[in-house]
C-alpha cells in the first residue's frame, strides 16, 4: 500500500510553519505508523530532504514520548493506544493522512511535530509526590491497602504522561493528567496526609503553567491511550473542593532545640 | 593495564555490607552540601540515586537526553521486581535470593554483590509502597506475589502489566521533590558526550542540548552512570529507540574498564519479526509463562496447521519435556535456546517458521478468560495491537529477542568504576547478574543500586576529596573533551557519503545477530570482527547526516550512536571469542554438554546445555581501551566463590 502524508513542517518554534505532502513508497499493513514515519524518512534523507523530526522512544505505548495528531485526532484512530502502537492496517490504500504536532500554548513547538511538554514536569514537581525518604518506611505490609483502592489507583497510575488529553482539549485543558496524577495518591492511605496540600499545589501549577479550564466535553478521555476516565476529574474537584474549604493548613512556629 | 580491585569487604558473607557500611568514611552534614555529584540518567537507577544523594544534602545534578526524566526505558518493564519478603510463607529468604541469582547468572557474577542485592531487596518493596507504588493487592489488603523464571517461590511483587512504569514513576516523584526543594538541578533534553577525566579521577562531562544544540560543561566531585544497557547495539530489540551506550562507551575511551561485554541477554517471549522494516521487537512479559505453556508440534508437517486443530499427542511442550523441576519457569537463557533448536529443527510456526506457542488454552480453562484477563490483559491487547490475533482464543506466537545486558562498566563493591570517582548504577555496570539476569531482576537492581548502595559507599571516595575543590570547567582537559565533542560532530555533519546513520544501524544489527547472537563460534566471531571493522570503515567514508549542528536533530543524534555501536559491537565479538565457554547468555557452539559427558548421564543437564569451563574461565573480562585502531587489553578480576561453590546448573 502507498499513502499521502501531508505533515506539519517548521523549522522552529520562531519560524512558521507549513504542511507538506509526501508520496510514501511501498508499505507493509502491519506496519506501525512509526515504521511508516522511519520509512519515509529514510527516503527523504536519501534525497538530500530534511527528516520530518517527531518524538518517540519505547514503541510499546508505555513511555508517552510519541504524540501526534492523526486526521484530526491525538494518537491516531483507535481508542486506548498511543501513536507507536496505531498500524497501518487502520488505513486504506491510497489514503491522504494529515499529520500535526500537539497543539497547546502550553506545549511549546520544538520542531515539527516535536513539542516541548515540560510543562507536565513541574506540575509533578509543585506536588505529585509522597513525602518520604530514602530508608525511613515502615514494612510494606504494615499498612493493609484495599484491592479495591489499589486497583483504583492503579487505573489512574497508568496515566502515561503522553499530553494527548491536552492536545484533544478545545481549552487545553491538563485536568486529566492532574486529575490522574491526584487521584492516583490520594486513593492509597500512603497518600493521605499530603493530600490536600497536593490538589492545591498542582492546581495552581497547572493554571501557572497556562493551561485551560475543564468544561467537561469528555474528549480527553475519548482520545487517552490508557482510558483513563472522567470519574478522576471529578474525584479531583471534590478533592480540591475540600482543600478549600479547609483552609491553608496551620503554619507550626519554632522548632529547634 | 588497569588495576582492578574488587574491594570486597573480608569476613562471613551476610555481614560484609553491614561492615562494609561501618567501616566506610562518612561526610559530616555541613559539608555535604560542598560535593557536586552529576547523575547521568533518570531510569530507576538514575532517579533513585539523584533522590536519595540529594535527600543526604550532596549538590546532585541529573541529565537526561529524554524530555522528561520519567521516560527512561525502566518505563517499559512489564512483569515485576523480586524482593526476598517470605510473604507467601514458601521457604523464601534473603540466602535462597542470593543463592538463586547466583545460581541463574551461572556463577558468573561477584558472590557479594549478589548477597547485599538480595539483602536489600526487601527495603526496597518498603521504599516503593511508601512512595505510593499500587502494587497488586490482596483481597486482605495485602501484597500479592506471583513466579518468574528461575525461581521455586512466588517472590515477584507487581503492578498489573506495567510494574516498571509504577516503580519509575516512584523514583520520579522522588526526583520531583527533591527538583522542588532545590536539591537536585534537573537537565532535560541534555546528552552527555564525553567524561572528563583529571589527573586520573573523573570530575565532569560534556553534554549536548537536544533542542538547541548547545555543547556545555559540567564539572563535579563524582561522576554517576546510570544510563543503562547497550542492547541496541543489535538494532532490533526490546529497548527503547532512543537507548543507547554513548555514555558507557566513551567513558570506556577515556579508561573506564568494560566488563563481559558478550553477556547479552535473549529474552524468549517477544513477538517475532515480520518483516525488514520493523523497528522495534516488543516483549510478552516472563509472567506470562506462569500461565502460559510452551509448545511446537511434533512433525514439521503441522507446522502450517491451524494449531487449534493439532491434537495433543501431537504437540511437544519441551520446556515440560526437558526441564521438568521448572518446566515453562526454566531461565531465560535456556528458555530461548530451547525456543532456537526447536525452530533450528524446522519446528517453528508462523509464517518466517522462527516462532513457537505460547498456550493459555489450559488456563483459560483452569480459571476461566477473567482470571486471565485480569492478570495479562494489558498483554493481550498489545498483542493483539501488533499481531491482529486473539491470544484468549488462539496461541501468542513468540520467539527469543534482544532483552538486557549484564555486561557493562567494570564497578568494585562500591559501584565505582577502576576510574575513581566514576560510579556505575542499574543495568550500565556488569556486576550483579553473571551471564544471566533472572526476570524481575533488573528493576531490583537498579532500585537496590540506586535507593541504598550508592548512597552509603559514594562518601567512602568523596571524604577522599577535598570539599570545595573539583577543578574548574576552564581546566585543560575540559577544553580537550569539548573539542573532541565538537571533533566528532563536525566529522559527522561534514561527510560527504549517500547512506543514513539508520541503514548502517540496521547492517550492524543483522550482522550481530548472525554472527554473535544465540549461538556463537569461533570462526563466526572472527568473520565478524572482519566485517565490522570494514562496515566502520565504510560508515566514516559513506555515511550522510543531515542538518545542522545548532538545533534539534535526530540524525546527528542516531549518527554518534551509531558509531559507538560500530565500536562497541567489535568488543562484544571479541569478548565472546576469548571466552571459549559457555555461560549462561554466551552460548559457544564447541563447549556443550553431550550425551558422553557424565552429567548428562547423571540426569543433572540435557545434552546442548552450556558447558562453562570454570578451571579457565571464573573470572571478569574487564577490557581496557588502548586508543585507536589499537586491540584493547584484557584485565581478569578472578571470582572468589566464598559461600557457594560452583556447580553444574540444572533446572531438570
Amino acid at each position: 500500500m502507498k499513502v499521502t502524508l501531508k505533515v506539519w513542517r517548521q523549522k522552529n518554534r520562531h519560524t512558521p510553519g507549513h504542511f507538506a505532502s509526501y508520496q510514501t513508497p511501498q508499505l507493509n499493513p502491519n506496519m506501525s505508523f512509526l515504521e511508516m514515519l522511519d520509512v519515509v524518512n529514510e527516503d527523504l534523507a536519501s534525497r538530500g530532504e530534511e527528516p520530518i523530526a517527531f518524538d518517540h522512544d519505547c514503541r510499546e505505548g508505555i513511555c508517552g514520548t510519541c504524540s501526534l495528531v492523526i486526521n484530526g485526532k491525538p494518537h491516531g484512530p483507535h481508542r486506548g493506544v498511543a501513536t507507536c502502537q496505531t498500524y497501518l492496517r487502520s488505513f486504506k490504500d491510497g489514503d491522504e493522512i494529515i499529520v500535526e504536532p500537539f497543539r497547546a500554548r502550553a506545549f511549546p513547538l520544538v520542531k515539527d511535530l516535536v513539542v516541548d511538554r515540560q510543562a507536565f514536569d513541574r506540575i509533578q514537581h509543585a506536588g505529585g509526590f509522597i513525602t518520604v525518604r530514602t530508608g525511613s518506611p515502615p514494612d510494606a505490609n504494615a499498612i493493609p491497602v484495599p484491592k479495591e483502592s489499589a486497583d483504583l489507583a492503579m487505573d489512574a497510575a497508568q496515566c502515561i504522561g503522553c499530553g494527548a488529553c491536552v492536545a484533544a482539549c478545545k481549552n487545553a485543558s491538563a485536568m486529566l493528567f492532574v486529575a490522574a496524577k491526584v487521584s492516583h495518591l490520594g486513593l492509597l492511605p500512603q497518600g493521605q496526609p499530603e493530600r490536600y496540600r497536593r490538589v492545591q499545589a498542582m492546581v495552581k501549577q497547572m493554571d501557572a503553567e497556562g493551561f485551560g479550564a475543564c468544561t467537561v466535553t469528555g474528549s480527553c478521555e475519548a482520545v487517552c491511550p490508557k482510558e483513563i476516565t472522567l470519574d478522576f476529574i471529578a474525584r479531583m474537584n471534590r478533592d480540591y473542593g475540600v482543600a478549600l474549604l479547609r483552609g491553608a493548613p496551620k503554619k507550626i512556629a519554632g522548632g529547634g532545640a | 593495564m588497569a588495576t582492578l580491585n574488587s574491594n570486597v569487604p573480608v569476613g562471613p558473607l551476610a555481614q560484609k555490607w553491614e561492615k562494609h557500611k561501618f567501616s566506610n568514611k562518612l561526610i559530616n552534614p555541613a559539608n555535604k552540601r560542598k560535593y557536586k555529584i552529576i547523575v547521568v540518567g533518570a531510569g530507576l537507577a538514575g532517579s533513585s540515586a539523584a533522590a536519595s544523594l540529594a535527600e543526604l544534602g550532596y549538590e546532585v545534578h541529573n541529565f537526561v537526553f529524554h524530555d522528561s526524566p520519567r521516560r527512561a526505558h525502566s518505563v517499559a518493564a512489564q512483569g515485576g521486581i523480586n524482593a526476598a519478603k517470605n510473604y507467601q510463607n514458601d521457604n523464601d529468604s534473603v540466602y535462597r535470593l542470593f543463592y538463586d541469582t547466583i545460581k541463574g547468572g551461572d556463577f558468573r557474577s561477584r558472590e557479594a554483590n549478589v548477597y547485599r542485592l538480595a539483602e536489600v531487596s526487601a527495603n526496597i518493596i518498603d521504599q516503593c509502597v511508601a512512595q505510593g507504588v499500587p502494587f497488586a493487592r490482596e483481597y486482605g489488603g495485602l501484597l500479592d506475589n506471583r513466579s518468574f523464571g528461575g525461581a521455586q517461590v512466588s517472590r515477584t511483587f507487581y503492578a498489573r502489566g506495567q510494574t516498571g512504569q509504577q516503580l519509575l514513576l516512584g523514583a520520579y516523584s522522588a526526583l520531583c521533590r527533591n527538583i522542588a526543594n532545590g536539591g537536585v538541578k534537573s537537565y532535560t533534553h541534555s546528552e552527555m558526550l564525553d567524561l572528563v577525566v583529571v589527573d586520573g579521577h573523573a570530575k565532569g562531562i560534556i553534554v549536548r542540548n537536544l533542542q538547541s544544540g548547545e555543547i556545555s560543561r559540567h564539572n563535579a566531585d563524582a561522576v554517576v552512570l546510570a544510563t543503562g544497557g547497550y542492547g541496541n547495539v543489535f538494532n532490533l530489540s526490546t529497548y527503547a529507540r532512543g537507548s543507547n551506550a554513548t555514555a558507557i562507551w566513551r567513558a570506556y575511551k577515556r579508561g573506564a574498564c568494560f566488563g563481559n561485554p558478550c553477556y547479552t541477554q535473549i529474552h524468549p517471549t517477544c513477538i517475532p519479526v515480520s518483516g525488514d522494516y520493523q523497528s522495534k521487537l516488543t516483549l510478552m512479559s516472563e509472567s506470562l509463562r506462569n500461565d502460559g505453556r510452551i509448545w511446537v508440534p511434533k512433525k514439521k508437517e503441522d507446522c502450517r496447521r491451524n494449531p487449534a486443530e493439532i491434537p495433543e499427542a501431537d504437540r511437544d511442550y519441551y520446556l515440560e519435556r526437558l526441564y521438568g523441576a521448572f518446566g515453562n519457569l526454566a531461565p531465560r537463557d535456556i528458555a530461548s535456546r530451547a525456543a532456537k533448536t526447536v525452530c533450528d529443527e524446522g519446528r517453528g510456526v508462523g509464517e518466517t517458521g522462527l516462532g513457537v506457542y505460547l498456550d493459555f488454552s489450559d488456563a483459560i480453562q483452569r480459571l476461566g478468560e477473567g482470571k486471565i484477563r485480569e492478570r495479562y490483559g494489558n498483554l493481550f491487547a498489545m498483542y493483539h495491537e501488533i499481531t491482529n490475533e486473539d491470544a484468549y482464543r488462539t496461541p501468542m506466537r513468540i520467539y527469543p529477542a534482544v532483552h538486557y545486558t549484564m555486561g557493562g562498566l567494570w564497578v568494585d563493591y562500591n559501584l565505582m568504576s577502576n576510574l575513581p570517582g566514576l560510579f556505575v548504577l542499574g543495568e550500565a555496570n556488569f556486576s550483579d547478574h553473571g551471564a544471566n539476569r533472572l526476570g524481575a531482576s533488573a528493576l531490583m537492581q537498579g532500585l537496590a543500586d540506586g535507593y541504598f548502595v550508592l548512597p552509603a559507599t559514594i562518601s567512602g571516595y568523596l571524604a577522599t576529596q577535598k570539599p570545595d575543590k573539583r577543578p574548574g570547567t576552564d581546566h585543560d582537559s575540559f577544553q580537550q573533551a569539548e573539542e573532541n565533542v565538537q571533533g566528532v560532530t563536525r566529522r559527522l555533519l561534514g561527510n560527504k557519503g549517500t547512506r543514513t546513520p539508520a541503514s548502517f544501524h540496521k547492517q550492524l544489527g543483522k550482522l550481530l545477530w548472525e554472527h554473535c547472537g544465540m549461538a556463537r563460534n569461533k570462526a563466526g566471531l572472527e568473520k565478524g570482527i572482519q566485517l565490522i571493522g570494514e562496515l566502520r570503515a565504510d560508515y566514516w567514508k559513506n555515511v550522510k547526516v543531515a542538518g545542522e549542528a545548532g538545533e534539534w536533530n535526530q540524525s546527528l543524534e542516531l549518527a554518534g550512536r551509531v558509531a559507538d555501536f560500530l565500536e562497541l559491537g567489535e568488543l562484544l565479538c571479541r569478548d565472546a571469542l576469548h571466552r571459549e565457554e559457555s555461560c549462561g547468555g554466551h552460548f559457544r557452539e564447541e563447549y556443550q554438554y553431550t550425551k558422553n559427558d557424565a552429567e548428562v548421564q547423571q540426569g543433572l543437564v540435557n545434552p546442548g546445555d552450556v558447558k562453562r569451563r570454570d578451571d579457565q574461565f571464573a573470572y571478569v573480562a574487564a577490557w581496557e581501551y588502548a586508543g585507536e585502531g589499537k586491540p584493547p587489553v584484557l584485565n581478569k578480576e578472578p571470582l572468589v566463590y566464598e559461600e557457594v561453590k560452583m556447580s553444574t546448573r540444572s533446572y531438570k
